[in-house]
């Protein structure tokens, strides 16, 4: 085995509009060596995969710093089919298969052997006939690889996901020249069984000299299997481990880090106070974050942090509560049951919601400010609304009183509460969110990613503003954040969800060990 | 013995589950050859006018229904934009009749001058449904809209005065303008169904119906024993030769009772040519499925976004589909016309997108799967139930017109149906994805 190195990526660097995701990135992997990188979400992995795949999203973006060499050459890849002619291939989170295609079909997707016939003599190489007795022998050479042994003339719908897994990785080990292949979250989708397999394959892969990149936040995977780790945390590299000189442990703590509390934390006790909002066995259909099974309480008073990784199910928990997605399961809110799958009705019984989805669900982005603000109390509770008769009337100076007075108290920035609501910035936007949940005078408020693409001063008022709520109002908040340091820095108990269930609550003053292995699946290192 | 009864319980209750799963699937079919059967019955018709109706319907329709699957392969729907194709046959055949190009020659120009013009709407269409995409079906249905306007400017407007036409049968009184109606009678009129008639001679290519069901019948055992023993190289076995013996038998005794009691049905004539126009176009549409273009279309069928991170180009190959299309379209008008042998300048095109479009979906086609068989079986069964619903409903209810109205209502009903029944299917499919 060559001892040089068959990618090197030497102090990666890239930024959006002035802001760095990724700064001074050094990876090296050699032949025949796999390489897990961890990280959270948001740290940085995609956009170093971005870069190793010249993805059009970070060329029309400025480019990025640093240098990438294959194979001991200095490269510019500009796109993916450039990346895939260097031999660097990738295994997809989401399965890039066509359903009605058989295996041998996908495998040599856009790489048909192709064979002329009379007709491709006129009109050229399109025309040429699918050479399907080589395509078919082809698939099974590497299928027999990875020892699968469903036919290659089976259609792909209908196998199970774990199946599609490995027609995804035969479809790179076909490619004659692959040196570099990298997988991405591949066993999120897979049984146990599956997962072991796959990772059994992918040491005999290693073993045929191709280097294997392993992004993955299952880290009892990545120390089975890597030889090599690397950990981002934030955009920025904070570690390289050997396999052995590192454990799980060290990983978790490395991967979620020691950052500094914005706010001070919560210290308050509030194990006395009844629950006011409890879930039991809760199931919502919400693509991509499904939840399965939730039990949870919230405690009358409280603000209670919902973190986890994206895809696992936090986002859910909230949608489903409201009726957004369809779910089953008993919810109970003050010791009633709340009838599911009807936002009328959860809105009507005291619950106010203020999506992750701001632009989407959260708002009319066409319509003024006041009128965003009263919206949802005026359609439910018939708040500023003039009756007369059959018929009803906005009542505009009680709204523009009102209007106001939230621009006040929240700060915020407009020309008026006449403003279209699409002017205004992120953070803006987020507290007309808010604003408007507040009208409807919740009992409990439930917050899904409040600071998600609004700047740093203005994440800050926000969390304030909720803070304050709860302390002076003494108004229950659930709050669903990616941002574990800001859980930490408001919530007095944080749940994380891991495989749509919650895998354990936390204080926010629980050691970042305890927190990294709640989100990668383990158990905690001790109760918490 | 328990396993074994429970065995076949399940095995039972599977039956019928597929049973009934295959009804749903073929509801529409099943329905309209139920509707052709009864119809039939109640028409009273005779067999022979039914045959010879029926074999000029199908023989000048099905090379327009066939025109529509290469985009429902690239997940482009029903392409109601064919009336643009069949626009520019029209036109193609306007100017031909002009000049006096008669027949089978006339018809091979019209052909070669009406491919590169469809060829031009097709990547006009292309790259408007590249910019609509999902949308394809409403805005071919508008598009054939707004050609129409442009379609009468030039034939009503242009033609006399900026293109010059001196021809007193063909354009308006007035020098400006094409006429209502163009008669291809004496002129293109039967051009490709009846190429002898140049000579006078009536039997070239133009067989009665007997002879053409012997030979076709003759054509396609020898082309499925060529293709059994000689190019798969299998040995011969007996089920094959026994039923090819048996088809062929069964056909020359039928065909020779017909031809020596010389019935009325020796009097049809079958448009050879034309057939076999049609039947290598099925073949190329086989051949096709079966390329490099065409796998990247069927690709680009299931899925967008799969097949450009496969590296297809998908929006040039959506383009050639639609050109593809539109190419043939233009031919299957042209064949249309020359076997009605007049046509209304500015209405016969309008209704040829929705009527193909409901051929096909009757022959069991979907938005997104359609075969050459549906398509085939489509035409017999759109044409069966054109033939018989006059007669039916006059047998019925003293009133043909009732069976007219009956037969449009179906027409434009089934297109209806099927799009809400494939809607639905999808939203089912959606369903059944998520609670994965």
């Amino acid at each position: 085995m060559a001892p040089e190195s068959v990618l090197k990526m030497t102090n990666i660097g890239k930024s959006y509009y002035g802001t760095t995701v990724l700064k001074g990135i050094d990876l090296e992997i050699k032949p025949g060596e796999i390489h897990g990188i961890v990280g959270e979400n948001g740290a940085g992995k995609s956009t170093l995969m971005n870069i190793l795949f010249g993805m059009s999203v970070i060329h029309s973006t400025g480019g990025f710093e640093g240098s990438i060499e294959v194979a001991g050459e200095s490269v510019q890849i500009q796109s993916p089919e450039e990346a895939m002619a260097l031999g660097i291939g990738m295994v997809h989170q989401e399965f890039m298969l066509l359903p009605n295609f058989t295996l041998t079909e996908n495998i040599k997707l856009n790489r048909e052997v192709l064979k002329p016939n009379p007709v491709s003599r006129i009109f050229g190489e399109n025309l040429k006939s699918l050479d399907f007795d080589v395509m078919n022998k082809d698939a099974r050479k590497a299928l027999d690889r990875l020892h699968i042994d469903i036919e290659e003339y089976a259609s792909v719908a209908g196998l199970p996901v774990g199946h599609m897994q490995f027609t995804e990785i035969a479809r790179e080990l076909d490619k004659t020249n692959l040196k570099v292949l990298v997988f991405d979250e591949p066993t999120a989708v897979l049984t146990e069984s599956e997962a072991d397999h796959l990772l059994q394959a992918m040491k005999e892969i290693a073993a045929d000299g191709i280097a294997i990149l392993f992004i993955t936040h299952r880290l009892d995977e990545i120390i089975t299997v890597c030889d090599n780790i690397t950990v981002l945390r934030d955009g920025a590299l904070v570690g390289h481990r050997t396999k052995a000189e590192t454990d799980v442990y060290e990983l978790a703590e490395l991967m979620v880090g020691s950052r500094m509390a914005e706010l001070a934390q919560s210290t308050r006790d509030l194990s006395e106070k009844k629950p006011v909002l409890e879930l039991r066995n809760l199931n919502v259909r919400m693509p991509g974050e499904r939840v399965r099974g939730v039990n949870l309480d919230v405690r009358e008073g409280e603000i209670l942090g919902i973190g986890g990784l994206a895809g696992q199910g936090k986002i859910g928990i909230a949608n489903g509560i409201m009726g957004l997605f369809p779910s089953e399961g008993d919810v109970r809110l003050a010791g009633e049951q709340l009838p599911l799958n009807s936002p009328k009705e959860s809105m009507a019984r005291g619950l106010a919601y203020v999506s992750e989805d701001r632009r989407g669900v959260g708002l009319l982005l066409d319509s003024s400010i006041e009128l965003n603000i009263v919206f949802s109390a005026a359609q439910n509770q018939n708040q500023f609304v003039r009756r007369w008769g059959p018929f009803s009337q906005l009542d505009s100076d009680t709204i523009r009183q009102h209007a106001l007075k939230y621009i006040k108290d929240l700060d915020i920035r407009c020309t008026g509460p006449t403003q279209m609501v699409r002017r205004l910035s992120g953070g803006n936007q987020q507290k007309v969110c808010i604003a408007r949940a507040l009208t409807m005078n919740p009992h409990v408020l439930l917050v899904s990613e409040p600071t998600r693409g609004i700047d740093v001063g203005a994440k800050r008022i926000v969390l304030d503003t909720l803070r304050k709520l709860n302390e002076e109002l003494g108004m229950t908040i659930v709050m669903t954040s990616s941002e574990l340091g800001e859980l930490r820095s408001i919530c007095d108990r944080i749940a994380i969800v891991t495989d749509g269930k919650v895998a354990g609550i936390l204080k926010p003053d629980d050691s970042d060990v305890n927190f990294g292995l709640l989100m990668s699946g383990q158990k905690a290192e001790k109760g918490a | 013995m328990k396993p074994d009864t429970l065995g076949a319980a399940t095995a039972k209750t599977a039956n019928a589950a597929e049973r009934k799963a295959f009804l749903v699937k073929h509801m529409v079919t099943i329905m309209f050859i139920a509707l052709s059967l009864a119809g039939y019955i109640l028409a009273g018709m005779t067999p022979f006018l039914f045959l010879m109706d029926i074999v000029a319907r199908v023989s000048r329709n099905a090379f327009l229904v066939l025109s529509l699957i290469i985009p429902v392969m690239a997940g482009m729907g029903l392409n109601f934009s064919i009336v643009l194709g069949a626009m520019a046959g029209q036109a193609v055949l306007i100017f031909v009749t002009h000049w006096g190009v008669n027949g089978l020659p006339g018809i091979l120009l019209c052909l070669v001058l009406v491919t590169p013009l469809a060829m031009f709407l097709g990547y006009l269409t292309g790259k408007l449904f590249n910019k609509t995409k999902g949308q394809e079906m409403i805005a071919g249905l508008i598009l054939a809209f707004f050609a129409q306007g442009i379609y009468e400017l030039i034939f009503l407007q242009f033609v006399g005065g900026i293109i010059p036409m001196n021809n007193t049968t063909l354009v308006m009184s007035s020098g400006i303008g094409i006429r209502t109606t163009v008669d291809l009678t004496g002129g293109l009129k039967y051009g490709m169904d009846w190429p002898g008639q140049l000579w006078g001679n009536d039997t070239l290519l133009r067989p009665t119906l007997p002879w053409a069901f012997l030979s076709v019948i003759a054509a396609i055992v020898v082309g499925y024993l060529l293709y059994v023993f000689v190019f798969k190289g299998k040995r011969p076995s007996p089920p094959p030769l026994i039923a090819s013996a048996l088809a062929l038998g069964y056909a020359s005794w039928w065909s020779i009772v017909q031809i020596q009691e010389s019935t009325q049905i020796n009097w049809i004539r079958v448009p050879f040519l034309t057939w076999i126009v049609i039947a290598a176009l099925c073949a190329f549409i086989l051949f096709f499925s079966k390329t490099k273009l065409g796998q990247d279309m069927r690709a680009v069928g299931q899925d967008r976004h799969v097949a450009a991170v496969a590296g297809i180009k998908v929006n040039r190959v959506r383009i050639i589909a639609i050109m593809m299309s539109m190419v043939m379209a233009g031919w299957g008008h042209i064949i249309f016309l020359q076997n009605m042998g007049a046509f209304s300048t500015y209405g016969s095109h309008e209704q040829i997108g929705l009527y193909s479009v409901a051929a096909l979906l009757i022959g069991g086609a979907t938005v997104s799967k359609a075969t050459i068989g549906q398509a085939l079986l489509g035409v017999l069964l759109f044409h069966t139930l054109f033939i018989v619903s006059p007669a039916a409903g006059r047998q019925v209810f003293g009133d043909a017109q009732v069976g007219e109205y009956f037969r449009v209502f179906v027409a434009y009903g089934v297109i209806g149906v099927t799009l809400a029944m494939h809607a639905w299917k999808t939203l089912l499919q959606n369903r059944a994805r998520q609670e994965l």
